[in-house]
């Protein structure tokens, strides 16, 4: 099996894996992260969400060869309770979800979005998350923290 | 003269009444709180712990939710129905403050002084002079192993309605991506599970493929009957294999499904067992006509954001339990029932423990999953199978929120009033969850060799709010109403509950007719409404949604249209109304839902506005998009893109107001606004557009089949 280098939340991991092996199951598995959830394995739930680079993408449908040398966040890299990243205190503060297991792979969609529009309009954080699916719906709650964070973080 | 008798005690209580059973202080200044609900991403543990610190009156910190088990937990049956705040929060409240009761008596000999005079602070109990002693004390001196008794006992709520609501104990760990999930369990030494099920109930494998060169290396097949199983040690070759066996097996025979274009009629031709239900008496005069709909909801899949998972472990000593098994059902205890059929063992050989999954709407596949685990943990004793849908299965092989047909004929008098009401139901039962049956109800449990048929989905009794019933009968006053509820006594697609059940469709009918006589009178439908509501709270609950939106003036909006319904949750729990304003073009956009809802006392403010405002948007979600595709050799919506839901630029803005009622008796929230919610949509349709609605979802082909139909 070949091995790849990979960045994953700041840190350089080696990884031995086949190449068509889902990101996701190295996060979960190898590297015993559960940030990242499997929904549906095929990339359109968006409960698996990562950052690669500055990009929000599904990690069950990425191949892990395809993030070699590129860094991947998931949201336990973007921040902790002892120093959350804004998204995250923003979720805290509104109770942003109801059960939960969609809102990683939500707030990394959003920390992409902040990236690439530091303040958005509420269509642009709903266009943006439109490939992330809520059962619950949270929706509104969700895009409130988000354009409260994007306040914060503009402040 | 005799005292008034105290209320009886809540019902969990009564099922459960040691003390001990739901509450344990321990010494080192820990409570421990121990109930049979379960969290199923509603907020519930969050609301019931804080219960119980207003009742003990310490702080929340001390207070730990117990992980719930049939091992130790009190027997509260299934989470469902909106009853975990009448039934376990009540329970949890009294249990909570009788102990504190027991304690201040206690305190008081040991500080010789009188239980008034005593003042709690934290679970530290003062007394005159500063004298003090505390639970944590007194803990082992207290027992609470002594029946609860009735009585009143007063609770200061600390944190009472307004801005000092409990932060949900679990939302941390999801935000920093912690370990909280079932799927997350990772046990040393845990084998992985998966399971092939066939696409059609009772087919069997036809073909003579080899299953094991299929599956590959490093994964083991089980085969037992139709019941067709993987293990691995490495979770992706399991998937990888799983996939290559469901796409090659080929299987024969079982229950062919009905056409899906045909499920009105498939509905009403099927054999069934009807319950009659009738109020009022008939009116002498014949009617001057007879205005008939038929409505249709057809199924609806749970869908939800996990597939089902659960672990299960056949221990290898031969201690008294047999068999564990963690699960993220809503009923633990029935499922243990269930298990203990399958496998012919003692209900307390099986441990059933529960661990949270994904968000759950009723009875999905997580007690199916957890068969699949414990029938391939059964050949490795002594390992952890972790059994996991894939999200195809979760979409098609579990349980589905049954089709509903409901006709309705309202006869009008000659001034347009209505005179007579009948509201004929033809559904499959809401109900097939297990530990109710002799046999069991699980998926695999008649996929195997012998196993018996999956019993046919049954209606609880209207006393527990029915099923298909549900809300069938209107809470407003006609002279003459009759209500038929056709169960089914053919079940090709396994249904059960889902959330609000009948409601949903019921309402659907109830509040387009109501809308419909309404204009046909040339009448306010909001004053109409009002004019046949006797209820005081339903009264409130629809003049502030009226009063709020300004009501009758419409929204303004281009192509927009404004509808109205309302109900009475089970005729007995939450009272809500929502106006509805939608634009009508290509197809159906839901611009704002404004929502009016009285659940008695508020226990926790934003937990009622979550569950109110998500019970909404879900309920758009069905309105607007949700059909089970089928044809007639299996499910063929298996995925996101074939069973498409709401997505975030589709969500409607959700407004709601909640009607306080701070000393009647608290009500669950989470299932009063789907069934008004889908009906004020359908009614705003009409108001755009001039086309009655009468089937879900409002698709844009089936707005033109309506508009074809001329309805």
């Amino acid at each position: 099996m070949p091995t790849y280098q990979l960045h994953i939340n700041g840190s350089a991991r080696a990884v031995s894996a086949e190449a068509e092996t889902p990101l996701l199951t190295i996060l979960r598995h190898e590297l015993g992260l559960s940030g990242p959830r499997f929904g549906c394995g095929q990339g359109e739930c968006g409960a698996c969400r990562v950052l690669v680079g500055d990009q929000s993408m599904p990690s069950c449908d990425t191949p892990v060869w395809a993030v070699e040398g590129k860094a991947v966040t998931t949201v336990e890299g973007l921040g902790s309770e002892a120093g959350p990243h804004p998204l995250q205190a923003a979720f805290l503060e509104a109770q942003a979800m109801q059960c939960g297991y969609c809102v990683s792979g939500i707030i990394i969609t959003a920390a992409a979005l902040l990236k690439r529009v530091p303040r958005p309009s509420e269509v642009e954080v709903r266009e943006a998350l439109d490939r992330n699916l809520c059962r619950c719906g949270a929706h509104n709650r969700m895009v409130r923290a988000i354009l409260r964070a994007s306040e914060e973080m503009a402040a | 003269m005799n005292a008034p008798s105290a209320p009886p005690l809540p019902k969990s209580l009564q099922a459960n009444p040691q003390l001990g059973q739901w509450l344990k202080i321990l010494p080192d200044g820990e409570v421990h709180v121990c109930v049979g609900k379960v969290e199923i991403g509603q907020g519930i543990a969050t609301a019931l712990l804080q219960m119980a610190a207003d009742a003990l009156e310490v702080d929340a910190g001390r207070i730990r939710m117990v992980q719930p088990s049939t091992a130790y937990s009190p027997d509260e049956g299934v989470t469902s129905g909106s009853l975990s705040i009448q039934d376990c929060g009540r329970s949890i409240r009294h249990v909570c403050a009788e102990a504190r009761e027991l304690f201040r008596q206690e305190a008081a000999q040991r500080l010789g002084t009188e239980p008034d005079d005593l003042i709690l602070d934290d679970g530290t109990i003062i007394g005159p002079g500063n004298a003090r002693t505390s639970y944590w004390e007194l803990a082992q001196d207290v027992p609470l192993d002594r029946p609860a008794t009735p009585g009143e006992r007063a609770v200061r709520r600390r944190h009472a309605s307004g801005r000092e609501d409990l932060a949900r104990i679990d939302i941390a760990d999801k935000i920093f991506g912690r370990p909280h999930f079932i799927h997350d369990l990772r046990p040393a030494d845990m084998l992985h599970g998966r399971a092939v099920h066939p696409l059609r109930l009772g087919s069997r494998r036809s073909g003579t493929e080899d299953l094991a060169a299929i599956a590959g290396a490093g994964v083991q097949v089980f085969e037992d009957g139709a019941f067709i199983g993987l293990l691995s040690d490495d979770e992706l070759k399991v998937e990888q294999a799983a996939a290559r066996l469901r796409e090659k097996i080929t299987w024969q025979g079982g229950a062919p499904l009905p056409k899906e274009a045909e499920l009105p009629d498939w509905l009403r031709a099927q054999p069934v067992d009807p319950v009659v239900e009738t109020r009022g008496e008939a009116s002498a005069q014949p009617a001057a006509r007879t205005l008939s709909r038929s409505f249709l909801k057809p199924y609806i899949a749970h869908a939800s954001m996990a597939p089902s998972c659960a672990l299960a472990l056949w221990p290898q000593d031969e201690g008294e339990t047999r068999l564990r098994v963690w699960t993220h059902s809503q009923g633990i205890y029935n499922l243990r029932a269930d298990l203990a059929v399958v496998f012919d063992l003692p209900l307390d050989a099986v441990v059933v423990e529960h661990v949270e999954g994904a968000g759950c709407y009723g009875h999905n596949p997580a007690d199916d999953v957890a068969l699949d685990a414990a029938l391939l943990a059964r050949g490795c004793p002594g390992r952890t199978v972790r059994a996991q849908w894939s999200r195809e299965d979760e979409m098609s092989c579990g349980p589905f929120g049954p089709a509903m047909r409901v006709d309705l004929d309202v006869d009008l008098d000659a001034e347009g009033e209505i005179a007579g009401w009948r509201h004929t139901i033809w559904s499959n039962g809401h109900s097939m969850r297990p530990g109710r049956a002799k046999q069991s109800t699980l998926r695999a449990a008649a996929e195997m060799e012998g196993g018996a048929p999956c019993p046919i989905a049954i209606n609880m009794p209207a006393a527990t709010g029915g099923g298909a019933d549900r809300n069938s009968m209107p809470l407003y006053v006609f002279p003459d109403t009759r209500i038929t509820n056709n169960r089914l006594m053919v079940m090709p697609i396994r249904t059960s509950s889902m959330r609000a059940l009948g409601a949903f469709a019921n309402v659907f009918a109830i509040e387009s007719m109501m809308d419909e006589v309404a204009r046909e009178k040339g009448e306010d439908a909001v004053a109409f409404r009002l004019r046949h509501l006797k209820d005081p709270r339903a009264v409130k609950v629809v003049e502030e949604a009226a009063r709020l939106v300004n009501w009758p003036a419409g929204n303004g909006l281009e192509s927009g249209g404004r509808g109205f319904a309302f109900a009475r949750y089970k005729n007995t729990g939450a009272y809500c109304a929502v106006v509805a304003d939608i634009v009508c073009e290509e197809e159906v956009r839901v611009e704002r839902l404004t929502i009016t809802v009285d659940v008695g006392e508020v226990i926790n403010r934003d937990g009622v506005l979550n569950q109110v405002e998500g019970g909404a948007i879900q309920a758009t979600s069905w309105a607007l998009k949700e059909a089970v595709r089928f044809d007639r050799d299996g499910i063929l919506s298996r995925g996101w893109e074939s069973y498409p839901i709401l997505r975030f630029s589709e969500v409607p803005a959700v407004d709601i107001h909640i009607i306080e009622r701070p000393d009647l008796p608290p009500m669950g929230a989470g299932e009063a606004s789907q069934g008004p919610a889908g009906a004020a949509i359908a009614n705003a349709v009409f108001d755009a557009i001039g086309v009655r609605m009468t089937q879900y979802p409002i698709t844009r082909e089936n707005l033109i089949a309506a508009m074809e139909l001329g309805l």
